[in-house]
Order: structure tokens, then sequence, then C-alpha cells
């Protein structure tokens, strides 16, 4: 099997899941014959028709709407919103329907449909292209939140988001993209929603990132473990909703000392509901205070200074030598 | 500047029965019998239907509710036009196009009453629940029918909304998509003239809501929504083009909201007691018991059974209702996912507790 980046496991993904299943389909804004503004949905037009590769007017709450309608009739939509900046336009529909089918009706309604959309910064675009919003979602009961961060877990997470019965909101950090490349396995084997993922095991410490963020914080770690001789233990969060509570209680109560890094910003974000998790389930194993790294509560700056706001390695770097001397 | 007319469009106005009952004969949909007799019964099950559930909220045995007295013509001869395999999406002002798909009574007061049990119909699968954020029904409706068409079905959706809804980004939206896709829709439109306070002068400044059936590439019209036959053949005309692959339809009924917006509202507040007055004579169910009247179909005997058999039909869902209470508290935990998520197993136990 040859590498693959981001890109191309998203799209293999969805070729081989139409082909499997032909009540999925893909549609929004260019996704046809442009194939998606990213190529995400490079050649599935020409493989599955216009029917079932839906360029779509330029209305974002009347595709999630539609696709809505199109769940409840029996078909599993995968709807592209070409960047997630463009995304709260779907936040009425999901939130007042998508969500709730399944509970309005207990049951009898229900909605597997599948929003996916860029975010995240790094990619010097104009405004609206860069934030990273997924505590709008995380806070839509009825709706699950996926970030991957490797070509592999957009695979399997993006078959296992398809194959759910629920909506679900799949964040792509677009800086990782075509960041990388990775050995692939295209196995057809979907992944849980709901856990989180132990990149590498350690002891001595857990670093908790997502997204496009993990990669920085795999950097710094490389780093810290050189200089400090550390065992760290990192954690892929992959579904921010709902949130792998007992992966993270584990990984605490066995380091006594945590770290999170989330691009979003400060307040109200999933570092906040992880630090709440630890204070739950492992607070009683804690040595340090938990630190988070994270955006600040300013509205996103234009490319010329959004290295600022995006944790840097430098910021990452202090929160885990604080964490590790205190 | 020099310029040419490009384009000419015309909406037409299709009345069949007028306010005193007078029918014209021309434009006479030929039902049969017991079609028109079915109609009749349903708008007067919806009214009698209506009237019960105002005295309940006023008694407060239910919550605050809509009705839809005065509009019984607009969704329940409309919901007479479709087949079998035709979807129904509404708001929540259609309770005669509601009972015309058979709900039964006792599913609004079990919604009235503050229970999902009220949202679905085992034996009615195509009936989508109450929709009460204003439009954002009409693209699941354009969704619904967009599944069907990609399976080959020849099946239709039928969509309603008032005039407040018609102002809504997704109402235009989803007119828009419809007619991009042709997709097998009709909209139906219940022009009440009242979105709550507001007054259609406030809400458009288009001289009809269905001329922008014109603007999305649709086939529309306006009717008397009071009128039931005008109703009816509107809507069965456009189901049949839609299921026969010939796409959407835009159908404005005006109509008039008789009573209030919900039980929460007073109109004596915003309108006059001379303009109810006015639509008063145009009682869509007074103009279709003259018109069963002069083709020798009914009578006082049998208005006096019908509303007998309604009365019995409306005790027995209050019965019902009264008696719902075995319900399961933790239900909404039921009901989040479709798959065991782990906080929420955590979070009933609590909640179990607690609940009472």
């Amino acid at each position: 099997m040859p590498k693959l980046t981001m890109v191309q496991a998203i799209n293999l993904a969805l070729h081989q899941e139409m082909e499997k299943d032909e009540s999925v389909l893909v549609m929004g804004q260019d996704i046809g014959k442009n194939g998606g503004v990213f190529r995400l949905t490079d050649g599935l037009q020409d493989k599955f028709g216009e029917d079932r590769a839906i360029d779509t007017p330029l209305a974002e709450s009347a595709i999630i709407g539609s696709a809505i309608g199109m769940a409840i009739n029996g078909l599993k939509p995968v709807a592209e919103i070409q960047f997630s900046g463009f995304s709260y336009l779907t936040l009425g529909q999901l939130e007042g329907n998508a969500a709730r089918f399944r509970n309005r009706t207990l049951g009898k309604f229900t909605v597997p449909l599948v929003l996916r959309m860029p975010f995240g910064g790094g990619v010097r675009a104009l405004e609206h292209h860069s934030e990273s919003k997924e505590t709008y979602y995380a806070h839509t009961a009825g709706v699950k939140t996926i970030i991957p961060s490797t070509p592999q877990t957009a695979y399997r997470l993006l078959l296992g988001a398809i194959r759910d019965p629920d909506p679900v909101v799949f964040m792509e950090p677009k800086h990782s993209y075509r960041a990388f490349k990775e050995e692939f396995e295209a196995d057809g084997e979907a992944m849980e929603l709901g856990k989180a993922r132990i990149v590498q095991e350690g002891t001595d410490i857990t670093v908790i990132s997502w997204g496009a963020m993990l990669h920085r914080t795999e950097k710094v770690i490389e780093d810290v473990v050189d200089k400090h001789g550390v065992s760290v233990e990192l954690i892929d969060l992959q579904s921010i909703a709902p949130m792998d509570a007992q992966t993270i209680a584990d990984s605490v109560k066995k380091t006594g000392r945590a770290v999170i890094v989330q691009e979003a910003q400060k307040t109200l974000g999933p570092a906040s509901e992880i630090i709440s998790l630890i204070n739950d389930n492992a607070l009683m194993y804690l040595e340090a205070p938990v630190k988070r790294v994270t955006g600040y509560d300013i509205v996103m700056p234009y490319f010329a200074r959004e290295n600022n706001q995006i944790p840097s390695i430098e910021r990452i770097t202090d929160a885990i030598e604080e964490t590790l001397a205190f | 500047m020099p310029s040419k007319v490009i384009a000419r469009f015309d909406v037409s106005y299709l009345q069949i029965l007028d306010e005193n009952g007078k029918v014209d004969k021309g434009l006479e949909p030929k039902l049969p019998r017991e079609k028109l007799l079915e109609m009749y019964r349903v708008m007067m099950r919806a009214r009698r239907l209506d009237e019960r559930l105002l005295k309940m909220q006023r008694q407060g045995r239910v919550g605050t509710l809509p009705v839809s007295v005065g509009q019984e013509a607009s969704s329940g001869a409309a919901a007479m036009a479709m087949a079998e395999e035709d979807w129904f999406v509404g708001s929540y002002r259609e309770v005669a196009g509601r009972i015309a798909m058979g709900e039964e009574m006792h599913k609004p007061m079990l919604i009235y009453g503050g229970f999902e049990e009220g949202n679905y119909n085992e034996d009615i699968p195509r009936l989508l629940p109450l929709a009460v954020i204003l439009g954002s029904q009409i693209p699941h409706a354009v969704g619904i029918a967009y599944a069907s068409k990609l399976r080959g079905e020849k099946s239709a959706v039928l969509a309603f909304n008032g005039d407040g809804a018609a102002s809504e980004g997704d109402w235009h939206e989803a007119l828009n998509f419809a007619s991009v896709w042709k997709s097998p829709s009709v909209f139906v439109v219940q022009n009440n003239h009242w979105a709550i306070s507001t007054p259609l002068s406030k809400q458009m400044n288009s001289e009809t809501i269905a001329q922008r059936g014109i603007a999305y590439g649709m086939p529309c019209l306006q009717v008397d929504g009071n009128d039931a036959l005008a109703v009816y053949k509107a809507t069965k005309e456009a189901l049949d083009r839609a299921r026969k692959g010939e796409g959407p339809t835009l159908i404005e009924a005006l109509t008039y909201r008789m009573l209030m917006h919900t039980t929460a509202d007073d109109p004596k507040k915003y309108r006059s007691d001379e303009e109810a007055e006015e639509w008063k004579k145009r009682d869509p169910i007074t103009r279709f018991k003259i018109y069963l009247q002069g083709k020798k179909l009914w009578n006082d005997k049998k208005e006096a059974e019908l509303e007998e058999e309604i009365k019995q039909e409306i005790d027995a869902a209050v019965k019902y209702y009264e008696n719902f209470k075995e319900f399961k508290l933790d239900q909404p935990f039921d009901h989040q996912f479709g798959t065991e998520v782990a906080s929420l197993v955590e979070q009933r136990a609590e909640y179990n507790k607690y609940a009472r």
C-alpha cells in the first residue's frame, strides 16, 4: 500500500463506502466536477454520477436541511461545508432538527448524516477560513463531533461516522490535509466513535491534543524527551463529543500530570471539559495543576498574526516543562 | 435607455366554491360522494378537536398550544389529495391535514401535554412530526423528495408552512433547491394573514407569496384556501405532476387564522374585530356544508350524527390522554443516540436517582 495524505485517505474512504453502500451520497458546493475546493471528493461524480455526488446551490442551511430529509428517507448523506467558517449557517438545522429527530420521535425518524468541514489555521487564507469552533458542535446534544489527526485515523473515523446511526460533525484539520503521508491500510475497517487514541504510552506526564495541534505537540514531546529523559503519554482525543473520560482518567491516574493543547480559543474549549473530567475522575492522583495551551479569547486574527493565536512550539514546551517541574 | 421585455409572468387564482357555497360548475372536480363527505368530516373533526384543545388549555389540562380554526380546508383538503405513498411535512397549524392523514386525536393532546410520545404514529410512517422552527421543515421536504426520486419511487412530498415562514431563509433556499433538483415536492403556504401579531403588510412587500415560485422557476398559483375544492384540485394536480417527474409547485392558500396564534396571545391586542368578523363569513366549513346540502348529500340529521360521533371520538382521546400515566421517566436517555454513550449511561444513573 502506498503512503497517503489525509486528503487521499478521506477520498478513498468516500469511494469505498459509496461503492459498498448505495444509500451513501456526497453533496455540497463544488464537490462534483471540481472535486471540492480541497479535492476531498475528487472523482466521485465521475464514478457515481451527478445524483450521488451532488453539486448543490450555494446555501449551507439548505445543504444540511435537505440532507436531513434524505437521511430521514433512507439515505446516508455526507455533506461538505466548504470551510467551517461558513458552517454556522448550518447550526440552526443541526441543533434544531438533525440533533433532535431521534429523540423527538422516540427513534422512529433518525438522521444518519455526516457534515464534513475543514477547520483550523495555518493555510494563509482569508477571514473565516482559519478558526477552530468545535465547541459549537460539541455542545449540541444528539450530535457527535469528531476530529481526525492522521490519514489512517481520518479514513477509519470517517467510515465510523458514515456508518453511525446519528448525525456526526466531522471536522478535518486542513493544515494536516497534505502536511505528511503515512503508511496506510485501506481495509474498510471503521474506528469506533467516542474513543481517544493513545499515540504513545508513557508514565511521567499525559499530553492531550487533537487535529493539527497533535503533530506540533508530537514534535515538542520528542525534544522534551531528548532533553529531560522523561516518559510522555500522548493522547489523540479524536472524539470531542462524546469525550472518552475513561482513557483520560486512566492515563492521568498513571502519570499524575497533564497538559492539554488545543487550537480553539480558551474559554469553554474542549480543554475546559477535559480538566473537569480529570477533576471528576482523577483529582487525587494529580501531582501538579493541569495546564492548557490554547488560543486566546479573541477573534481569529488574519494570517499575518495567526501564528500568535495558534499554540506555538515555545508555548507548548513551556507548559510541559513547567508541569513536569512542579 | 433602450430596453426590451425578456420575460413576462402571470399568477393565477383559483376559486371553485365561493363564500356563499356557490360552485363553479366548470371547475368543479368530479369527486365521488364518499370523498366529499370525508372532506367535510375531516374539517369538522379538526374544528371540534381544536375547540376542545382550547378548552383543555384553559382548564390547565394541557400546556400552550396553537389552534388552526379557520384553516381546515387549506391543510385538510390538501392532505386529502395525497396518494398512499406521499409524505406529509407540516409545521404546526395543520390539524385538519394531520387528521386527514389518519393521526389519532390523542396525539396532539400528548404533545401539548408535554410528551414526545405524541410525535410519532406507528401506522403512518410518512407523517413527519410538528416543526416548531418556522420554515426549517421545508428543506427536509426537499431532501425526502430527493431520496424518493433517487430510488425511482413514484412518491411526492406535501409540505406546509405559513406566511411568516415564507420570509425565512430556509424556505427560500429550499424552494430553490427543489426547483434545481426537480424535486417531487409541493409547497402549500397557508397564508393566514398574521404571524402572531405581524400582519402580512409588515411581513412582505410582494403582491402574492405565490409569485415567489416564478422567481424559483416552478409553477405556482394562489387559491382560495377556505375553498376545499380549490385547495384539493390545485394540490392534486401538483402532486400528480410531481410524481410524474415534472418537479415542484408552490401553492399559496389564502386563509385566515380565526383565533389566536397560540393560547399565549390575545388577537384583540393587534387586530380588529371587524376583520375577524369579515373572515367568519368565508368560513371553509360553512360553505362546504352548503355545497353538500345543495348536492343533497347532507342534512340536519346527518349533522347531528356526525357531531355525536366526533364528540365520542374526542372524549375517547381525552380519556386516553388523561390515563397516560405510565410514562417512562428516563425515556429521554433512550433516544439521544442509537449507540451507547458512556457519559450518558453515567448521567442516566444520576437522573434516575432524583427523577420524579
